[in-house]
């Protein structure tokens, strides 16, 4: 996350607002508003329930605040709480969408990138359409959810690898292992896509 | 020692996060010097990793913030931070 935010001291806000200072709360966590919802979307794939996620992650760690015990960043901790409410809601609306099955036979083996034979850069200037916007969260949506954590927390997030480790209590090897085969499939999958994405050929997305 | 295509795709990920050892990354880089394909991939999954990264691609729903405050300020009139009895 942003790293202006460090210079905060969130102890003393955590310490005030424990002490009863409680609207601090409103401060605290206004910076990671963006993060928390980011990771519930992927999760719930629509905007009213990944709302809902992220407000019962805040209220969650709100209540649990005195659990907190600075071992970690705050952040790591309040995106543990996110992930762990969007697993457990997916778990209660028995969403099984065959990703158990998806991700045994690909584990430990090999993924293919997308065969290119040049790239020409897409500039963030194509995030302004919706379409692109749109393909990128489909595509972080429909990774199974072991490399879909890795690859928000360190790709989407900018956790460092440690930080991505503690959060999901794993440790750095699987998480290099993890994050390669994320970035790999969404390499694959949106390599193809996104190859005619770039200014040069605009006029040609009509299919 | 010269490394084929299909194990440089395996040190992508490393080679852009820096974490390849040192003789394995001077590989890496040598077989990217010369293979226009892996060049490809390499520069497609940075570039993909950098879209991905940018704030645009989630957008807040509107009006976000003022509900999930206004939910706080609701806890906060009942709810205290103590010390909760199941950390799970």
């Amino acid at each position: 996350m942003d790293v202006e935010l460090s210079v905060r001291d969130e102890a003393r806000m955590i310490a005030s607002i424990l002490a009863g200072d409680r609207e601090q709360y409103h401060e605290l966590i206004r910076p990671y508003e963006r993060s928390v919802y980011k990771m519930a979307l992927s999760f719930m794939k629509n905007e009213s329930d990944a709302e809902d996620v992220a407000q019962e992650a805040f209220l969650k760690a709100f209540r649990k605040l005195a659990d907190f015990r600075g071992q970690a960043k705050f952040s790591t901790w309040l995106i543990s709480i996110t992930l762990n409410e969007a697993r457990g809601r997916l778990r209660r609306q028995a969403i099984v969408r065959m990703e158990s099955l998806d991700e045994s036979p690909e584990e430990g083996g090999h993924i293919s990138p997308a065969l290119l034979r040049d790239w020409r850069e897409v500039p963030s200037e194509a995030l302004e359409r919706q379409e692109i916007r749109q393909m990128l969260q489909d595509a972080i949506a429909n990774l199974s959810p072991l490399y879909r954590e890795v690859l928000l927390l360190r790709d989407v997030e900018e956790f460092s690898i440690e930080e991505t480790a503690t959060a999901l209590a794993i440790t750095t090897g699987t998480v290099k292992v993890r994050l390669h085969r994320a970035r790999m499939m969404m390499q694959k999958e949106l390599a193809p896509k996104l190859k005619n994405a770039g200014p040069r050929r605009r006029w040609f997305q009509w299919s | 020692m010269v490394i084929e295509c299909k194990h440089v795709w395996d040190y992508i990920s490393g080679y852009l996060d820096d974490s390849l050892p040192a003789e394995t990354r001077e590989l890496v880089q040598r077989h990217l010097e010369h293979c226009q394909i892996c060049s490809a991939i390499l520069d497609s999954t940075r570039n993909i990793m950098v879209l991905t990264a940018d704030d645009q691609v989630f957008e807040l729903p509107l009006g976000f913030s003022e509900r999930l405050h206004a939910r706080l300020s609701e806890e906060m009139k009942n709810g205290l931070a103590v010390p909760s009895e199941d950390a799970g």
